[in-house]
């Protein structure tokens, strides 16, 4: 394969290994003793797009489908079907695991999403990783309802039935159609409980409040569950706001925490957590440092403003630290005291749950969390593992999973 | 201090680059306008196989007499390699983090003898 470079060059790569290329991530597990704990990683994703064949395959509405196959044929690989478009996730190639990816052979015998997402594990040390989509996070933004429904339903029975069947290590939390409620309700009616499904996703890249009375019946069927709802962020350049920016990075270091904000700002303030007190929540793929800005921010005018928010019991900011963050992308400070400070205010050593993020451009490996010189042991265990153990509570029993070598 | 060989001449042409492991040593030799440089292959970031990925010139704004954004260019001269993990670019000929220059790789002594190429360790 032929990667264009810069000023005409080319580099000719025959081959890609995912194992290979992390060897170094290997050699961290091994010098980390990961072997000696589990980790959990909360946030993964694999290309859903490479096997849309197959999920069309699963597709319960014959016209859509009929559509999005031939869509999905010949030279328009997808094209017409997904929303999204612009974007600079490989960096021009420089996160080079994007274009030598479809290079990339699985073990034979084995599903391509099984094998490559196996091979990341391992080289890590992960034991558990919850799988979710990648192009499917801007699906929220589909302008046909009835799509995203359609498409939703299709990926989730594909994911459970090719996937999370053929490997337990593999889980996710299920997308939901979020701007059609009753299509949410009935997905959680139709997934709870079955294997590798271990909580609820909502993908915050889309233009819905999350507290209108529609959803009341989403979060109750969920909370009857036990298990987790997920809101997984996303950018969204097209957006009007986002539109004045000329960089991907700023679309994305905005756009990755815009969403989760409002999501937030709007459950908190809307008294959701009084509602469904024993519905755990987790914000995913924000970092960390909005936290302390949106915790000092809604304390504060909540002191003047109590009146609007006659639901709350307690301050914003006690709601926001009793729920649940992922790690990644975690922002690294020049001065660590402020990282510090926010494990602080957020009750990272309970509420944390480490994430990777692989195989996205920004990914975060084990050594961000257990590398931390203001965590004891215990902390760091809990963060890699423990804490997501507890929540989503599994019992993934006493033998290490991941091959550390 | 022990030298450790690398490849013949004829071997790593100009523009490539060879990954050797010797010991504890995991080592980037590039080869690139006519010299030699060696650096760790072991990003300052996350721990990455840094000089394994793309080498890539340098992108600069080309902004005009009044001031205004023209476009941009890769260099004529700069040449960073990039760690294929998350994009961190060094500086090809120092080793320098090219976004904090007073971040560097280890560098290494290239020794050229006859057609051989050896990195002192």
């Amino acid at each position: 394969m032929d990667l264009p470079l810069s000023n005409d060059r080319t580099w000719s790569v025959d081959e890609f290994d995912s194992g290979k290329a992390l060897a170094h991530a290997a050699r961290q597990a091994k010098q980390r003793n990961y072997d000696q704990f589990p980790i959990i990683d909360v946030d993964s994703h694999h290309y859903e797009l490479e096997s849309f064949n197959e999920i069309l395959e699963y597709m319960p509405d014959p016209v859509l489908k009929q559509l999005a196959k031939m869509a999905n044929s010949g030279n328009s690989k997808g094209v017409g079907v997904m929303p999204g478009g612009v974007g600079y996730q490989d960096m021009g190639g420089r996160a080079i695991r994007y274009p030598l990816r479809r290079i990339e052979k699985p073990e034979p015998g084995v599903h391509r999403d099984v094998s490559l997402t196996r091979r990341w594990m391992d080289a890590m040390g992960v034991d558990i990783a919850v799988l979710f989509p990648s192009p499917m996070l801007q699906l929220g933004l589909h302008p046909q309802v009835e799509a995203e429904v359609a498409l939703a339903f299709a990926y989730n029975r594909w994911l459970s039935e090719r996937v999370l069947q053929e490997e337990a290590r593999i889980r996710t939390m299920i997308y939901l159609p979020f701007n059609d409620p009753d299509a949410s309700y009935r997905m959680v009616k139709e997934f709870a409980g079955k294997k590798g499904v271990c909580g609820f996703m909502i993908t915050s890249v889309r233009f819905r409040p999350v507290h209108h009375n529609s959803y009341m019946k989403v979060y109750s069927a969920i909370e009857e569950t036990g298990l987790p709802l997920a809101f997984h962020a996303g950018y969204n350049w097209g957006e009007q706001s986002m539109g004045m920016m000329n960089k991907f990075i700023a679309v994305h270091a905005l756009g990755f925490v815009w969403y989760n904000m409002v999501h937030m700002t709007n459950w908190v303030l809307n008294a959701l957590p009084e509602r469904f007190p024993k519905l755990k929540v987790i914000w995913i793929e924000s970092g960390l440092a909005w936290l302390p800005f949106l915790i000092q921010r809604l304390d504060n005018e909540y002191m003047m403003r109590s009146s609007e928010c006659p639901g709350l019991k307690k301050l914003p900011g006690e709601y926001i630290t009793d729920m649940f963050y992922t790690s990644q992308p975690m922002e690294i400070p020049r001065d660590m005291s402020l990282l510090e400070s926010t494990f602080k205010c957020i009750k990272a050593e309970s509420q944390l749950l480490y994430s990777s993020d692989y195989p996205h451009w920004d990914f975060d490996l084990p050594s961000t969390i257990y590398d931390l010189p203001f965590l004891k042991e215990k902390a760091k265990r809990d963060i890699l593992g423990g804490n997501a153990a507890k929540l989503f509570k599994l019992d993934i029993g006493k033998d290490k999973l991941a091959k550390v070598a | 201090m022990p030298e450790v060989f690398v490849a013949k001449i004829a071997d790593l042409p100009e523009g490539e680059r060879k990954i050797i492991q010797s010991g504890a040593h995991d080592i980037g030799v590039f080869h690139w306008d006519g010299q030699f440089y060696a650096y760790a292959n072991m990003c300052l970031h996350q721990g990455g196989p840094a000089c394994e990925g793309l080498i890539m010139h340098q992108v600069e704004d080309v902004i005009g007499p009044d001031k205004t954004w023209v476009g941009q260019k890769f260099s004529d001269s700069q040449v960073n390699f990039v760690c294929p993990w998350h994009g961190y670019e060094y500086d090809l000929k120092t080793g320098e983090c090219v976004p904090d220059r007073s971040l560097r790789l280890k560098k290494y002594k290239v020794v050229r003898r006859g057609d051989d190429i050896y990195v002192a360790i």
